[in-house]
């Protein structure tokens, strides 16, 4: 009797893994991904690229132009000379800006502050000047009231907020609420997207099977639940296949393209600097050399961008991920059950593919209420009481609890909510099982409800 | 002889109508079954409480002598009134998924599904996939299917319905070669006459009960009226003390046809007498009810209320 569901299941299988349609939604889908991505890191670099060289025509007494500290998008390039001469340098130049500050400027009296520019200048690179100057200001003002050198620096502070996630035992977790809400995003996507999927090809299967009157032929050598579990369980083998594969393409993929596109996009270190010294001759040609050129805060992007990194991984390694997995297993393939032995019923109740539509809205809106809610409340606060009954209910636990799962979940509550999404999906197997077995053979009746309801307790 | 198949009082219920009202029957080993009756009668609910698709309510059905079991399963081949294949499979893939589900093993199903592709010439089709298949190619494979484990009882429920004349033919031989070699076969169907001849026993069905069973030449013999057919040349008299003339028809040139029933204590051979001294006789011969005739007869007996309807479904 076991080998007949796996000579179902294998059937269900090798027949759709073997498909055309399968193979192009294998390689297509990482291609698109890939493709996707690497428009996005385009596009973002291509916004990087305008780092900004911003000249600095600085007249003002307490040479504050000379304080202004580059940062990775922006680099202040000092410049001299009279204003006019300093604007026809820029605007023969490819630099982002000019910034005159006029001979006018105290800490105490600052209008009258320029920054010309090519076009319209983006509100960002405006308030980066604005930030900028208003720190020296700030500190020329410090400085006035007779603060020393060492007291400000001091004082600076390079302000980052870290998170630190206080968990029952006391214990200190560094938490990142952008990382872990973005793998609670991913780890629902991946259970909703799969229970969409092959959820519908279920349903799909069995409506091919009895539109094809193989049904009963089928039914005298197998038992209707054999026959309906070898689907559900093939078609689930099938999605891991694609997930599977999905997920190796595109990460062999995303590599590649990635190792290319970052050694010809990404600006090698020397190349800032030729653009520095670039400047520097130009501003030569017009007459103006400025003595010293500031140096460029390179080495301490990337420092910063370590340490982002590493940030996150501190955070990846500080979540439960044992918990996490486990979670995500139990929930993935309890979900796909519970849900598929619906979808099985749907497609052995109606004779036709249109009729489906009336039965599959009230098996799918919980699916995708638990996606919506789950992507918008519980994941901004995923201990509010919507998250905790929504990741009780079997039918929208397999999505809210895997949102919650790496913000931390006590114990009692995975454990209830496992044991609800197990009673869940035997019983959901169960209707299932008993609307298929009476619904697989019936002919050109039109199902309603009640006859369903009916089904369920009509005898062997 | 043990039969192979016996039903004990089957009953069986649907929501809103009896299916099988305590129905009996005992199929004989090595024979041709006819399990005959008009639409709905119940013989589909009967033949898939045989092949374990659903179970009776009440009653038992034994196999050689051991109440059904799934070990059964192996032993019979069903092809159903509603078949199919599946549309997007190869037809040697499909025969061999098929054959293991009724436990046959690799090997030995790969080498009955050779020998029956070219048994009916249809070996190059083995790695098209169905739905390219002509509707006569597929119902050579629905046959190949059903009898691939070679059962020892195959039940087809209309099976001449779907097939056109010529693959009807040569299932018909297919089926007379399986009972040589020792299968039962169960013809269920509502067209009495298009298995009547091939039948050895039947069981006549109707409204959920079963009218009638036994061979086909007692039941002929129990349900014969001594009428016979006479054809020739004449004038025949109408009127004689030890037959009836019940239908007299003239035809041109003083030919005639007639149906003459004898009384009791007469013999066919004293009537031919009679009409060899008195009209040329060209043919002479007992009319034999068919078994549609004997269906209606025993109904109008036994449950006359269902008559009307029998007369609009059996046409």
């Amino acid at each position: 009797m076991e080998s007949k569901f796996w000579l179902v299941a294998q059937r269900e299988y090798l027949t759709r893994v073997r498909k055309k349609s399968f193979l192009i939604l294998t390689l297509l889908v990482p291609v698109l991904f890939v493709g996707f991505g690497f428009l996005i890191a385009r596009v973002a670099m291509a916004d990087n690229d305008e780092i900004d060289v911003v000249r600095v025509l600085d007249q003002s007494p307490a040479r504050l132009g000379s304080r202004l500290k580059s940062t990775a998008r922006l680099q202040f390039i000092p410049v001299q000379g009279p204003l006019e001469q300093a604007k026809s340098a820029y605007r023969k130049s490819d630099d982002g800006g000019l910034l005159y500050l006029p001979a006018t400027i105290t800490p105490q009296q600052n209008t009258g502050i320029q920054l010309y520019a090519k076009g319209n200048v983006s509100l960002r690179k405006q308030k980066a000047v604005e930030d900028a100057l208003d720190k020296i200001l700030a500190e020329e003002k410090l400085r006035g009231a007779g603060l020393s050198q060492e007291k400000l620096d001091a004082l600076r502070s390079s302000v980052d907020v870290a998170s630190i996630n206080l968990d029952e035992e006391g214990k200190e977790k560094s938490s990142n609420a952008l990382a872990t809400s973005g793998i609670s995003y991913a780890l629902a996507l991946l259970i909703y997207m799969f229970i969409f999927i092959y959820g519908v090809q279920i349903m799909r299967g069995v409506g091919e099977e009895k539109s094809s009157r193989i049904m009963e032929v089928m039914l005298s050598s197998v038992k209707p639940f054999q026959l309906m579990m070898g689907k559900i369980v093939g078609i689930a083998a099938v999605g891991l296949t694609q997930f599977l594969l999905w997920g190796l393409l595109s990460w062999g993929a995303g590599t590649l393209v990635g190792s290319v596109v970052l050694n010809k996009f990404a600006p090698p270190k020397t190349e800032v600097a030729t653009t520095a010294t670039q400047t520097t001759a130009d501003s030569a040609a017009s007459g103006s050399i400025s003595a010293t050129t500031q140096p460029i805060d390179g080495q301490d992007a990337i420092q910063q961008a370590t340490t982002a990194r590493t940030g996150v991984f501190k955070v990846l390694a500080d979540l439960p991920i044992g918990t996490i997995l486990f979670g995500f297993i139990a929930y993935f393939l309890g979900g796909y059950l519970l849900y598929g032995a619906l979808f099985g019923a749907i497609g052995a109740a109606v004779d036709d593919q249109t009729d489906t539509q009336q039965f599959m809205f009230p098996i799918t809106m919980p699916l995708i209420l638990s996606y919506i809610i789950g992507v918008s409340v519980i994941l901004r606060n995923p201990d509010g009481p919507v998250a905790f009954w929504m990741s009780m209910i079997p039918f929208t636990s397999p999505i809210a609890m895997v949102i919650r799962l790496p913000f931390g979940v006590p114990a009692w509550q995975l454990a209830l909510s496992l044991v609800l999404l197990a009673i869940g999906f035997v019983g959901t197997v169960w209707v299932g099982a008993r609307i298929y077995r009476v619904g697989v053979l019936m002919y050109g009746k039109k199902v309603t409800y009640r006859e369903l309801s009916k089904w369920m307790f009509y005898k062997g | 002889m043990q039969p192979i198949l016996e039903a004990l009082n089957v009953r069986k219920a649907y929501a809103q109508h009896t299916a099988l009202d305590g129905v009996s029957l005992a199929i004989p080993e090595g024979s041709i079954f006819g399990l005959l009756g008009p639409n709905g009668a119940g013989k589909t609910s009967l033949i898939r409480i045989i092949t374990q698709i659903t179970a009776a309510d009440e009653g038992e059905i034994r196999f050689r002598g051991q109440k059904l079991n799934p070990e059964h399963i192996a032993q019979i081949g069903y092809l159903p009134e509603e078949r199919g294949l599946y549309k997007k499979m190869k037809v040697g893939e499909q025969l061999l998924y098929l054959a293991r589900l009724r436990g046959l093993s690799r090997a030995d199903a790969t080498q009955r599904i050779k020998n029956w592709l070219t048994r009916f010439d249809i070996k190059p089709w083995a790695e098209k996939n169905v739905e390219d298949l002509s509707k006569g190619m597929q119902q050579k494979v629905q046959f190949i299917a059903t009898v691939l484990h070679e059962p020892s009882l195959i039940i087809l429920d209309e099976p001449f319905s779907g097939f056109d004349p010529i693959n009807a033919n040569l299932i018909k031989d297919e089926i007379l070669e399986l009972r040589q070699r020792g299968a039962t076969i169960i013809f269920s169907t509502h067209r009495m006459e298009s298995v009547e001849e091939m039948c050895d026993s039947i069981a006549l069905i109707n409204r959920s009960r079963k009218v009638l069973d036994g061979t086909v030449t007692d039941i002929r013999d129990a349900f014969k009226t001594q009428t016979y057919i006479v054809e020739g040349k004449g004038r025949l008299m109408v009127l004689h003390p030890d037959f009836e003339v019940l239908e007299h028809k003239e035809r041109e040139n003083g030919f005639f046809q007639d149906r003459i029933r004898l009384h009791a204590g007469t013999t066919p051979n004293d009537l031919l007498r009679y009409l060899i001294g008195n009209v040329e006789v060209h043919a002479f011969r007992e009319q034999i009810p068919s078994i549609n005739e004997i269906f209606i007869r025993r109904v109008r007996e036994t449950m006359p209320e269902t008559l009307v309807e029998l007369e609009e479904s059996s046409n």
